[in-house]
């Protein structure tokens, strides 16, 4: 059933996003941040995945959630304190009861019966600290089911006097919606006594005049009839007596019209809208990803066919069609626009990510017998979607390193003048136009050499052990691993008065590992390029500079474009307010004959890379900026190194992405090794 | 011209399986998300009935029940609260702030989806 699935994974969703909600609260409960809402937020959260479970069935969850919810309402009620061993315990609940809803999404029992021993804990506590009270409070007892059997199957006469009271019609009761109620227990004989109602001149139309007799036979309980009458119980006079019991055979119990849909009373008072009028209020709706991917889809053809039509209404003479012009200028415009609207449409706020680690931390920790505390800031920076579900492997990866290895054991911390408790920062932030992403921890450090040794394998001889300068290849080391060990080595070049004075003093600062460049790298240090850039990934826009080395076209992120005159001579760097900056021929690159070799001559643009600083690309002419859709090449057509991407330009002909920091890795080890400061290697290489 | 109901209920799921039952049958649905949108949602639409859940943020059940009833307009509008059967002390609290009457969970969606056997059950006056 299409229906039943998608709420399902509506349930799914809220789910996530409701142990979010109680992940963090618990947070402001351990860090004493707590205030009067936070424990009513996280008792709804907790109801709320209990009452959505019970509708699909979800015994496990149900049981448990209950059980928490429970302990919850106690605290609310304040008959017990969040203390550090009860708070303790509800991360603890709260991580099962994550469990649960993933063993619940999966259909799977695979860990059936781990909640036990933690149900156990709770209930301990209920009993130890709140008692009977606790035990048996007014939510205590999971939901029933709506199909619970008949408490007893024998067929019963029930005479029932029914005098509504006028409070009852006050507050919108209607006695023939409860006698039909009764008729659907079983057969009904009603006799109304009209003795009371006065002549019409006299009848007053709030007040209640009639009353029922009403004899029923059935097989329900006389718990059930009471349960018809439970909100009007206080509104009328009621009396319930049952005549006796006779043979099931008899007369079975109707159930042919119970099925009804739900009725209501009018309202009193007429429409005063019609009812086509949308409801106002609502701030949001939930759309499926795949329905945003096809506007997007969408969206990013339109910019192919308003890049199109721009290159036909340029080759127009201006002067025959001026409207052409300015229509096609403002919709170059409007598209943007839209274009930028239905980008932030998938833009989700990254804590959807960073909310999953906490439970990671405490849970390594624990086993690690470290104690560790995780900081977290920027967690509403907003990050496409898709970027977000590929970071949570490589943001786990990182945060295992930080705990194994970065953190020390408390003594060692003590010993070391630190606090015993150490300290892992994950952040996030914008920064002109990009996403860093940045775990930092003030742990030990990376030991460079124990990297290194680790990253070379072992040769016989013991040569695996020689020592490795900085931008040397090693031909016989695995690519991974090569890759690795260069991004430590970068690392440390670029943290100088961090990691690298951290690791060689031996006491430990602080280490930063940057998640900025290329989900598809080894997400021990380094992860996507996308990821700095939600709108680049697969299908995002992005404006581009095109230049143009002989006849062909590229783009490159236009972040930094300008032109800097102070070249020194035909060299491989340029020096820009004392620093170098190393120069990168396109020409050369692609094999283009007749460009312009003399960065003097041509033009050099400068781009900022992440990883690599800034960097000079070499090109003839700068053609202008572009917006463009940008296609992924790889999924295409194959990965080309220093290739990103590929767009459509609107004379119809493919343009090439360029990846400006893959291109500076191919240019050989020379150019790589002046990425330091001028200070050290300006007498050395004197380009 | 259908009946409208209002759905009030900060649960997505619970919102669109009760919302999904009551357009099976029949009914003309508006959603709102807690107590504070539920007022904001009958200022702009009359409506022939109210289902509400109880715990809301912003502004729960029972005070939304309660400052309806404060209303002339709506004192004898039926008010189901929507809660699960062992609330008996929020149902109690419905009760006295003017509640008509209760819906249970949890729904089965499963029968949600067969409107003829499906149907939201109804206690109290509200059927």
């Amino acid at each position: 059933m299409i229906q039943l699935d998608q709420f399902r994974r509506t349930y799914f969703e809220e789910c996530a996003e409701l142990l979010e909600v109680v992940y963090a609260r618990l947070a402001e409960l351990a860090e004493s941040r707590a205030d009067v809402e936070t424990l009513h937020a996280i008792f709804r959260a907790v109801h709320s995945m209990k009452g959505g479970g019970g509708a699909f069935g979800f015994d496990r969850l149900v049981a448990f959630a209950h059980q928490l919810e429970t302990l919850l309402d106690m605290m609310r009620n304040g008959q017990l304190t969040a203390d550090a061993e009860l708070v303790a315990l509800l991360f603890r609940a709260t991580d099962m009861l994550s469990d649960l809803v993933e063993a619940a999404r999966l259909g799977s029992d695979a860990m059936k019966g781990l909640e036990d021993e933690l149900a156990v804990a709770l209930l301990a506590f209920i009993e130890t600290h709140g008692g009977a009270k606790g035990a048996t409070s007014a939510s205590s007892g999971p939901p029933k089911s709506a199909a619970a059997p008949a408490e007893a199957a024998v067929l019963r006469i029930y005479r029932i006097g029914f005098t509504p009271l006028p409070e009852l019609f006050r507050r919108a009761n209607e006695p023939l919606l409860l006698l039909r109620e009764l008729r659907r227990q079983g057969e009904t004989e009603v006799v109304a006594d009209i003795s009371r109602l006065p002549d019409l001149e006299a009848l007053v139309a709030e007040d209640a005049y009639l009353s029922w007799e009403i004899r029923l036979r059935t097989t329900a309980p006389k718990s059930t009839i009471e349960e018809i009458f439970e909100f009007v119980a206080d509104d009328c006079a009621l009396a319930i007596e049952a005549e006796g019991a006779v043979d099931p055979a008899i007369s079975p119990r109707r159930l042919d019209d119970a099925t009804q849909p739900a009725a209501t009373k009018p309202a009193a008072a007429a429409f005063l809208a019609g009812p086509g009028d949308a409801p106002p209020g609502v701030q949001s709706i939930r759309v499926d990803v795949d329905k945003v991917d096809r506007v997007v889809n969408l969206a990013g053809e339109l910019v192919i066919n308003q890049a199109m039509l721009m290159q036909l209404g340029s080759e127009l003479p201006p002067e025959l069609c001026p409207a052409l012009v300015n229509g096609l200028q403002g919709l170059a415009q409007h598209l943007r626009e839209l274009q930028e609207s239905v980008m932030a449409i998938r833009a989700q706020p990254i804590k959807s990510v960073f909310s999953r680690m906490p439970r990671l931390v405490r849970e390594v920790a624990s086993q690690l017998g470290k104690d560790i505390k995780l900081v977290i800031t920027g967690e509403t920076t907003e990050i496409d979607k898709t970027v977000i579900e590929q970071l949570a492997d490589p943001l786990t990866h990182l945060l295992r390193n930080a705990l194994d290895h970065g953190i020390e054991m408390p003594d060692d911390r003590a010993q070391a003048g630190k606090p015993r408790q150490g300290t892992i920062h994950l952040g996030a932030e914008q920064r002109s136009g990009r996403i860093l992403i940045e775990i930092a921890d003030d742990g030990r450090g990376i030991d460079r050499e124990k990297v290194l040794a680790k990253a070379r394998p072992a040769r016989p001889g013991g040569a695996g052990r020689q020592p490795v300068r900085r931008g040397d290849r090693q031909p016989d080391l695995p690519a991974e691993l090569l890759d690795r060990r260069e991004r430590v080595e970068h690392f440390g070049a670029r943290r100088r008065h961090g990691c690298r004075q951290a690791q060689h003093a031996g006491a430990g600062r602080t280490h930063h590992r940057r998640l900025a460049d290329g989900l598809g790298h080894p997400p021990d240090l380094v992860a996507a390029p996308d990821a700095r850039d939600p709108r680049r990934h697969g299908r995002g826009r992005r404006r581009r500079d095109l230049h143009h080395p002989a006849d062909q076209h590229h783009g490159e992120p236009a972040a930094q474009a300008r032109r800097y005159p102070s070249v020194v001579g035909r060299c491989d760097v340029m020096v820009i307010r004392g620093a170098y900056v190393p120069l990168v021929y396109l020409h050369r690159h692609f094999d283009i004959a007749g460009a312009v070799d003399d960065p003097c001559q041509g033009i050099v643009v400068i781009v900022e890379s992440e990883t690599e600083g800034r960097i000079g690309l070499v090109v003839d002419e700068l053609l202008g900026q572009q917006q463009v859709v940008v296609k992924s090449l790889e999924v295409n057509y194959q990965p080309v190194v220093g290739v990103s991407g590929a767009t459509i330009l609107g004379s119809g002909r493919v343009a090439l992405i360029l990846d400006v920091t893959a291109l500076r890795g191919t240019e050989g080890s020379a150019a790589r090794s002046v990425t330091a400061s001028p200070s050290e290697n300006a007498a050395s290489r004197p380009h | 011209m259908p009946k409208r109901v209002l759905a009030v209920d900060d649960s997505k799921t619970m919102l669109d399986m009760v919302s999904f039952t009551l357009r099976q049958a029949g009914f003309d649905v508006v959603e709102a998300t807690d107590g504070e949108n539920a007022l904001r949602v009958l200022a702009g639409v009359k409506v022939d009935l109210i289902i509400t859940d109880l715990n809301m943020p912003k502004m729960d059940g029972v005070t939304l029940i309660r400052r309806l009833r404060e209303d002339p307009q709506y004192r004898t509008l039926p008010i189901l609260m929507l809660t699960t059967e062992s609330d008996a002390d929020k149902k109690a609290e419905g009760r006295s702030a003017g509640a008509t009457g209760w819906l249970v969970k949890p729904f089965d969606p499963g029968e949600a989806g067969r409107r003829r056997q499906s149907g939201v059950r109804l206690s109290g006056a509200g059927r």
